[in-house]
């Protein structure tokens, strides 16, 4: 298994000093921490601690806010994201999965396919249709919607819209998948349904699971970072920091529950 | 423990006398409408005819009917629409979608806004200073309907971008995340779910650049003009002001002409208002979110 441990070692994106602030008002940072390739990588802390920001700034959405400013390099496959001659190209590795579902108003099967054909990618009818299955079918979504592909997909319930999202992000192949506290919205069985979904995605892509449910890092995140107040506080194995050997005592606080 | 409180009694007074209070606001509104279109219908249908919408005025306009007006006025509309809509929607696309937030853009919202109130003779010397002088496009229908266009499309600006500001952000960000690119995203989810609104602003403004006088009075409509125009480059009659000339320029003349010509316009515009009230409901028909 020499093989695997190599791979596992593998890193997919390294931050480096990464500070975002808005207009002036800083909302995280510095934050220092390297994701690996297939591991389910956890971000936990209360609200207004910076996780979304950090999201964002992984897939240069800064630059459609024109006050929000990062400064500090991420590193993606080794380059730096602000080197990529294309940051389209760049947003088409990354999957987004929002804390509130998002089914555009087009038909289901137009959601999903979306991506591929914006990209230009979609291949023939047969290729797109079979994409389109096999998209909602790993988000555990296919047979609720297979009769009605032609429905509007922001009509769906919401914890449908929500695995919606996620058989569209999917359908861009990505390779690193950031899921934002997408149980907000969403059921404890169908929470769960997708929990498995992700787990089996490991072995394909990198995930950043951004949460406010502590539990939820636990069960699925290899690794996982504590932010507070726009600090990274802590980085660790989650098995070590749930085992109450965090080293900070804030860390074992948040964990156990005594606030936020 | 489900009985009234002397405070649930006293509310719902206070509800009653409210609803009587906007009720006969409404109603008092409603009252000049309905006589307006009664005083329209009783003393102008006598005059309606097909000779009446489909031929020539005779006799120094006493008589006859009024088809080169009718017909100019539709070439004004049609030609002013085809220069107001496309530059209003692009100008609206890029104040909602790429402007930046700052204050140049605030300001430029606000001056719309305003433009959108400027008197129509303001809007009638420009036309003649620019499109009939400066760009020697003459008195002519080009030169009225650019004049009108310039007339509507502050409203068209300001309506096109509500809608556009009315899609949720994020189905922009949902799209951004996937890699689109922003006139991607303007033209799959954008455009798409404002269209309805647009539309709205679009066919109010027909109805206004139908109605008005003023602009077009100096720029490009003529009092009487027995022939149809061939282009752009010709002057022509239209509605609005043959009903100015016969109502209040022309002795002698039958009382039921002057309603029956009012009447014709009013139902234009009624016409146009009603298909922008179905239009939209059958796009807004099914709620998309
Ligand atoms: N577009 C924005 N413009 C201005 N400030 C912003 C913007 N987005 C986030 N912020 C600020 O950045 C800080 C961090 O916000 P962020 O959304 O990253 O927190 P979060 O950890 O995701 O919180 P939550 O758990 O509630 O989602 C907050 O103070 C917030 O007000
Ligand atoms: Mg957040």
């Amino acid at each position: 298994m020499v093989n695997s441990t190599v791979s596992r070692a593998k890193i997919k994106i390294e931050v480096k000093d990464l500070s975002i602030a808005y207009g002036g008002h800083k909302a995280l940072g510095p934050v220092n921490l390297d994701i690996r390739e297939s591991e389910i990588f956890g971000v936990i802390g209360p609200a207004n601690s910076g996780k979304t920001s950090f999201l964002n700034a992984i897939n240069r959405m800064d630059m459609m806010r024109t006050n929000m400013n990062v400064t500090g390099n991420i590193r993606i496959d080794d380059i730096d994201t602000r080197n990529w001659r294309n940051v389209y190209a760049l947003r088409r590795k990354i999957g987004v999965v929002f804390p509130l579902p998002v089914g555009l108003p087009l038909s289901v099967y137009d959601n999903v396919a979306l991506a591929p054909r914006l990209a230009g990618t979609a291949g023939t009818q047969a290729q797109l249709d079979e994409l389109v299955e096999r998209c909602l079918r790993r988000a555990a979504l296919w047979d609720e919607v297979k009769d009605r592909l032609g429905h509007l997909g922001s009509l769906l319930s919401g914890g449908q819209q929500q695995r919606l999202t996620i058989a569209r992000a999917l359908s861009q192949s990505p390779e690193i998948l950031m899921l934002d506290e997408f149980s907000i919205a969403v059921d404890p069985v169908t929470t769960m349904r997708i929990e498995d979904v992700l787990k089996e995605l490991k072995s394909e892509m990198t995930i950043i699971l951004v949460t406010n449910l502590v539990q939820q890092a636990n069960r699925l995140a290899d690794r996982t970072a504590f932010f507070l107040n726009g600090e990274c506080v802590e980085i660790g194995e989650t098995e070590q920091l749930f085992n109450g050997q965090a080293k900070d005592q804030r860390t074992n606080d948040y964990i156990g529950g005594k606030f936020g | 423990m489900f009985e009234a409180a002397p405070i649930n009694l006293q509310n719902e007074q206070v509800q009653n006398r409210f609803r009587l209070m906007f009720g006969g606001m409404m109603v008092i509104l409603i009252i000049p409408v309905v006589i307006i279109l009664a005083t329209l219908v009783i003393k102008g249908w006598p005059a309606i005819s097909w000779t009446f919408l489909f031929t020539d005025p005779t006799n120094g306009m006493t008589a006859g009917g009024i088809f080169p007006a009718l017909f100019g006025t539709i070439w004004l509309v049609v030609v002013s629409l085809l220069a107001s809509v496309p530059l209003g929607v692009a100008a609206a696309v890029y104040l909602s979608e790429y402007a930046p937030d700052n204050m140049l853009t605030r300001m430029i919202n606000l001056a719309t806004i305003n433009l959108a109130g400027v008197p129509s003779i303001v809007h009638a010397l420009f036309g003649v200073g620019a499109f009939v002088i400066f760009f020697r496009f003459g008195t002519s229908i080009l030169a009225a309907s650019l004049t009108l266009a310039i007339m509507t499309l502050p409203v068209i600006i300001v309506s096109s971008w509500e809608s556009m500001q009315a899609v949720p952000r994020a189905f922009r960000e949902a799209c951004w995340n996937m890699g689109a690119t922003r006139w991607q995203t303007i033209r799959t989810v954008v455009l798409p779910n404002a269209i309805p609104g647009i539309l709205t602003g679009v066919i109010l403004q027909v109805s206004r650049a139908a109605g008005e006088t003023a602009p077009i009075m100096f720029t490009g409509a003529a009092m009487f003009l027995p022939f149809l125009p061939n282009s752009v480059f010709d002057q022509t009659m239209a509605l609005a002001l043959h009903l100015f000339v016969v109502a209040t320029q022309v002795p002698d003349i039958p009382e039921s002409l002057p309603f029956g010509v009012a009447l014709v316009l009013v139902g234009i515009v009624l016409i146009m208002n009603t298909l922008a009230i179905w239009f939209r409901m059958r796009l807004r028909g099914k709620k998309k979110w």
